[in-house]
């Protein structure tokens, strides 16, 4: 017979006393490691085998993995579903929350659904709009924004209450995560906002792409003065471009990636355009990691996943340590 | 109308300083209202509202201004509504991503904000929107909500 008592979804670890969850990737940056997270592929398949798939693309190299939640308004297998497989066999994985797609109802129920099965980790996203996605004529609910949520969960967590003032009987304990765009406009007023999501309740920071390493600077620079950086572990961006062309394209096309001249000119004039792009990732993860003030990088290789271990490993940002994986000795 | 709107931005300096005097009067007008009733003013005031807003900010009478907080931009346009704007989507030539014909509201208030006298209250966090309140007079509910903040705060005197 199944005794329910016994199933302990991911098998937790016990929480420490000054930590808001009991995941291994809060615990990794609060004991002042360099952290690296890295995106999962967007998966349009019902199997979770597939997840373990991609998830496995990772094991040793990263401390958490993003599972996205309808990227670039498309549809895909659901970020609830995807941590919550992976949670099962002991990851951290990190559950991105669109606030594109759900109203303040069905997210309060996917945060308690989610922590109930050993996610410990979320970002809250507002989220692209729908123009960009394959179903441009669906209904964008924007009942929340990225900031508002982040109340809502902390709120959740720390007072057992959900918005509406009712208790919650257990509150989810989660490390709770943000985005930040240091390179859009208006860009003097980009760690204002970030202090904005800090207030809120964010406790760490995921970046957009940083291709201009000075840009990026000005903005930890401004962050440090602003205390920003002792209040919240700040992870910046990266990921490998595939070639110039690429490049181009994501310049042109994707709105908020700003890409300087000088990298696209350096992927034009080399031979292997994809292992020059992969070259320069490896050369902004070094020279984020020497940036005050960063607690990590998180690795998005779209369509690149199978790279990423690779690219970390030449970066060494990791030293000796590896992390944790399921079956690791 | 949206070159007006712009306009609004640039000069939310002054406009600005003429609203925080006509919140005072609203305020001041609470005994008025209340005499004639809330409810009853209600429409009226709306429709006033919504003329004098919808023409100036491209108002989308949500029932819970945000303007002063928002150098005089109007969060409602914003295509994703983001009270804590902007997103990350925004354009290099500071643009809107869903919109592009159309410049980011967010990047309109941040550059507002800085005119206006109280350039720090777009740094406070905003609520999430409360939309029963659409389509509700916001200056009712300000002259209101002043009227019985006072009122707490003169009952916490006399304790």
């Amino acid at each position: 017979m199944l005794d329910h008592d016994k199933i302990h979804p991911g098998n937790p670890l016990p929480q420490k006393d000054d930590h808001l969850s009991c995941g291994r990737f809060e615990q990794v940056l609060r004991e002042g490691h360099f952290a690296v997270t890295a995106e999962l592929a967007p998966l349009d398949s019902s199997l979770a085998t597939d997840v373990y798939e991609q998830a496995r693309l990772f094991d040793g190299f990263v401390d958490g993995m993003n599972a996205t939640d309808g990227s670039g308004a498309h549809c895909h297998m659901s970020s609830v579903a995807m941590c919550a497989t992976l949670a099962n066999v002991g990851y951290s994985p990190i559950m991105q929350i669109s606030c594109r797609d759900k109203n303040r109802i069905a997210i309060q129920g996917d945060v308690l659904g989610a922590a109930a099965m050993g996610v410990s980790n979320m970002l809250c996203l507002s989220g692209d709009g729908v123009q960009v996605g394959d179903h441009p004529e669906a209904k964008p609910v924007f009942d929340l924004d990225s900031m508002s949520l982040l109340e809502i969960i902390r709120g959740m967590r720390d007072k057992s209450k959900f918005l509406s003032g009712r208790k919650i009987t257990s509150a989810p304990q989660v490390f709770l995560g943000a985005a930040s765009n240091p390179t859009a406009p208006p860009i003097h007023y980009r760690p204002d906002r970030l202090a904005k999501k800090i207030a809120a309740g964010a406790d760490f920071i995921q970046t957009q792409y940083i291709y201009d390493i000075a840009q990026f600077k000005t903005f930890m620079a401004k962050s440090r003065d602003l205390g920003l950086v002792d209040k919240c572990f700040i992870l910046a961006g990266v990921g490998p471009l595939a070639s110039a062309r690429t490049a181009n394209w994501i310049r042109t096309n994707v709105p908020g990636i700003d890409i300087p001249d000088v990298v696209v000119d350096r992927l034009a004039g080399s031979e292997n355009q994809k292992l020059e792009g992969q070259k320069i990732c490896i050369e902004l993860i070094q020279q984020l990691h020497e940036i005050e003030g960063v607690s990590g990088v998180h690795v998005m290789a779209y369509r690149q996943e199978a790279a990423v271990a690779d690219i970390i490993k030449k970066s060494g940002v990791l030293g000796d340590r590896k992390p944790w994986y399921p079956g690791i000795e | 109308m949206y070159s007006v709107r712009q306009w609004s931005v640039t000069n939310s300096k002054h406009l600005g300083k003429f609203y925080n005097l006509f919140e005072l009067a609203l305020f001041k007008l609470h005994p008025v209202f209340k005499a004639i009733g809330y409810d009853r003013l209600e429409k009226p005031v709306r429709v006033i509202e919504h003329a004098v807003k919808g023409f100036l900010f491209d108002c989308q009478m949500c029932g819970q201004c945000a303007l002063s907080s928002t150098g005089l931009s109007c969060p409602m346009n914003c295509p994703k509504n983001l009270r804590n704007g902007p997103c990350g989507g925004v354009r290099l030539d500071g643009h809107c991503e869903v919109k592009p014909e159309m410049r980011c509201v967010w990047v309109e208030a941040w550059r507002g904000s800085a005119l206006m006298e109280d350039s720090n209250a777009i740094r406070q966090v905003q609520v999430a929107v409360d939309f029963s309140l659409k389509g509700s007079s916001s200056w009712l509910r300000v002259s209101r909500e002043n009227a019985a903040a006072k009122a707490l705060l003169d009952q916490a005197g006399e304790v």
